[in-house]
């Protein structure tokens, strides 16, 4: 029997088990929602602008490890979603974003609500796929799936004209798909593992630095067991936060930029660099040249375009994180191979000195409301437990310096890309995830304008997600950054004529609180925190000039940071 | 260093754009770049000339293969090769110059391919530098136009690109 494009479309969905289709409709899309409409086994979730709808997929997405799934219109629903996508991409986050496309006779003819999707998403994407033929539909379908969430993953993009939905074709679902231009390496190569076990047997001053790869590959038990075995300091990237428990006495804190001056100085002064699942970034890095002077250093990615792209690496292996390291704690216990301890107990000695600065110290007696005492409090009120969503500043470093993820995928922020507006949208897809669970967006006053719209959504879905409102009245990166670096000329930094945050909330039906005094903090977050189903938007007004610390400047190598 | 990459990508719509768009993303530099259909009709075979220091090659092909359309590739300068080149000119051929031209023509080895009155068009293949060098013996008042195809290249012996 034959039917329709569009039934094709669901039915893929429904056998890929998809639960949530985050989009928008529009013209081009019309059968595809008609389709929707009369099924119930994946359900539409409507955003109130197209980039929400990729940031939830992605939030969703992050936060539980199935593909994130969107369907924008064509034209502007297309292009509205490009940021969302070249987020998702930047963090190796697997959706599959659906875009309609005006009939295949129109193409190319500058037709109403026409983009060039595929051209303009290319540079942004895994891959992309125009589908010309209803025939091909459901492989086409089959094949994003596949390339989105095997390899390094990543968002691929599928634009579908509408006479396609339309037309007829027998529907069947292939059980799977080989492609013979993608095939993604699993298992690491053995001589290399050996390589790198050996180096950690002889390192003085060794240090396990691990990224998002670890979290995509859920390989945050074996990264744990291993670095229990040797012995060895850990530091997380942004992206890795929660692959190795915060709290245990062997994690020295997030590295780079913002990151702690025992994981920096650790980095500079190591003699062994095991990097994992983690790429380099300039943030992590600062200065190329003086990056780990003194560091042999061994690499651990899927994405073979990863190694060696900014920094030489001495010891490659390419594979699925879990695997390596299962190889490599294989040939640890088969050949009973210890690391150093005496030269460890040093080297713990000196990271406990570096330690003892208190890097991340600031004024408990403040007057005004520090931020960071309102992340403090957020982590200790949740016992660490909350998933906590944010968005791109100052409020993002203080959430990653001090809210202590002791587990992965509980910590969900645009960290290559830096998408202000990622926050609120991006919870929404970890709520809906996880109905049960306390999900908080930490923000600023300038983010979270950048999606506010969402607001909306929330009320639709009864979405009682926690918005933690850093509010100091700046674009506070920006101003820290003027500051610093150009003789506090504050140009466009500071946000006027902001909202009554509180009344806004509740012209969405959501409940709005101020919070001005230190003293009120930790009660108004008992409060939030008890209105279990209720979307509780707290507007904490900060002090107005704090700034993060430390603080790699431009330019400088790990072991130049500017301190309290 | 000048690489010649060979590449065997899947003969669909866009594949070639995704080959020009990570060049230009990544600011790396296209010499030359040729495609067309193989004996499969479902691949494509490029030839693309770049420079860059060996970390970049290194890149360039690693940024490469990790294009979904690209099925294999071979960087050809890694081992012996052939590279051949072919060049259309067409050049002023009027009175004393026609001997002229058609003995510069002969001794490299070029055909004259189309002959009017004023013009002859000149087909030469070669490597490139062979081809740069006729331009070179060429008096630049001659040349009317130059079009040269890009470079093509081929594994020697048993080295081959294939799936």
């Amino acid at each position: 029997m034959e039917i329709t494009g569009a039934e094709i479309f669901v039915r893929s969905l429904e056998a890929e088990g998809v639960e949530y289709i985050f989009g928008y409709p529009g013209g081009a899309v019309l059968h595809i929602y008609d389709a929707l409409y009369t099924q119930d086994k994946v359900q539409h979730i409507l955003v109130r602008h197209e980039q929400a709808a990729t940031h939830a997929a992605d939030g969703y997405a992050r936060s539980n490890g199935k593909p994130g799934v969107v369907i924008v219109t064509s034209g502007p629903g297309a292009t509205n979603a490009v940021t969302g996508i070249a987020t998702a991409y930047m963090d190796s986050i697997p959706l599959v974003v659906f875009t309609g496309q005006v009939p295949t006779h129109l193409i190319g003819n500058d037709a109403f609500q026409e983009a060039d999707n595929i051209g303009i998403t290319r540079p942004c994407v895994k891959h992309n796929f125009l589908v010309k033929d209803v025939n091909d539909l459901a492989e086409t379908i089959k094949k994003a799936f596949y390339v989105a969430t095997t390899g390094r993953p990543g968002p691929v993009v599928v634009d579908i004209p509408k006479d396609i939905t339309a037309d007829k074709a027998a529907f069947s679902y292939p059980d799977k798909v080989s492609m013979r231009s993608y095939n993604p390496v699993h298992v690491g190569h053995s001589g290399q593992i050996k390589r790198a076990v050996k180096l950690m047997q002889t390192a003085k001053r060794p240090i396990l630095y691990t990224g998002g790869g670890v979290i995509l590959g859920n390989a945050s038990e074996s990264l744990t067991e291993l670095a229990k075995i040797l012995n060895f300091p850990v530091t997380n990237t942004l992206m890795g936060l929660g692959a190795y428990p915060a709290t245990d006495t062997q994690f020295v804190g997030m590295l780079g930029m913002h990151g702690t001056y025992e994981a920096n100085m650790a980095m500079h002064h190591c003699d062994v660099l095991i990097a994992i699942g983690a790429r380099f970034d300039d943030r992590v890095t600062g200065h190329i040249e003086k990056f780990c002077p003194h560091a042999t250093i061994v690499h651990v990615d899927i994405d073979p375009a990863s190694i060696s792209k900014n920094v030489k690496v001495d010891v490659p292996i390419v594979g699925c994180v879990d695997n390596v390291l299962k190889a490599m704690l294989n040939e640890i216990k088969n050949n009973d191979v210890h690391s150093d301890a005496v030269a460890l107990k040093d080297w713990w000695q000196q990271i406990d000195e570096w330690r003892s600065k208190d890097c991340l110290k600031y004024d408990h007696a403040s007057e005004t409301i520090k931020p960071q005492f309102v992340v403090e409090t957020l982590y200790k009120l949740t016992g660490g437990d909350a998933y906590i969503t944010s968005d791109v500043g100052q409020h993002q470093m203080w959430a990653a310096q001090f809210y202590k993820f002791d587990k992965p995928r509980r910590w969900i922020n645009s960290g290559g890309l830096g998408t202000m507006g990622f926050g609120l949208p991006a919870a929404m897809g970890v709520q809906f995830a996880h109905p049960d669970a306390t999900v908080a967006c930490i923000t600023g006053e300038g983010s979270i304008q950048m999606c506010i719209q969402e607001l909306s959504t929330c009320t639709q879905y009864s979405l009682p997600l926690k918005i933690i409102n850093l509010n100091n009245g700046y674009l506070g990166m920006v101003r820290q950054w003027q500051e610093f670096f150009y003789q506090k000329r504050y140009a466009m930094s500071y946000m006027e004529s902001l909202p009554d945050f509180v009344k806004l909330a509740e012209s969405y039906g959501h409940v709005g609180m101020q919070i001005t005094k230190p003293g009120d903090v930790e009660g108004a977050l008992i409060e939030m925190l008890k209105l279990k189903d209720r979307l509780v938007f707290m507007d904490f007004l900060t002090d107005r000039e704090e700034n993060v610390y430390p603080m790699i400047p431009a330019g400088g190598g790990q072991n130049e940071m500017i301190l309290v | 260093m000048r690489h010649i990459i060979s590449i065997l990508i899947e003969n669909e719509a866009g594949a070639l754009s995704r080959v020009a768009g990570l060049f230009s993303a990544r600011g790396y530099n296209i010499e030359s770049l040729t495609v067309a259909p193989t004996e499969d009709p479902s691949l494509s075979r490029m030839t693309l000339v770049t420079r860059g220091t060996e970390e970049i090659i290194e890149q360039i092909t690693k940024q490469l293969n990790k294009l979904i359309d690209v099925v294999k590739l071979m960087d050809m300068t890694e081992g012996p090769h052939i590279e051949r080149e072919m060049m259309l000119v067409k050049v002023l051929a009027e009175g004393d110059r026609r001997n002229e031209l058609k003995r510069l023509s002969d001794i490299f080895r070029g055909r004259i391919i189309d002959v009017t009155d004023k013009t002859y068009t000149i087909e030469l293949t070669g490597a490139g530098d062979k081809l740069d060098a006729f331009i070179q013996a060429l008096d630049s008042g001659v040349i009317i136009e130059v079009v040269r195809s890009g470079v093509s290249g081929i594994a020697r012996g048993d080295r081959a690109l294939r799936l």
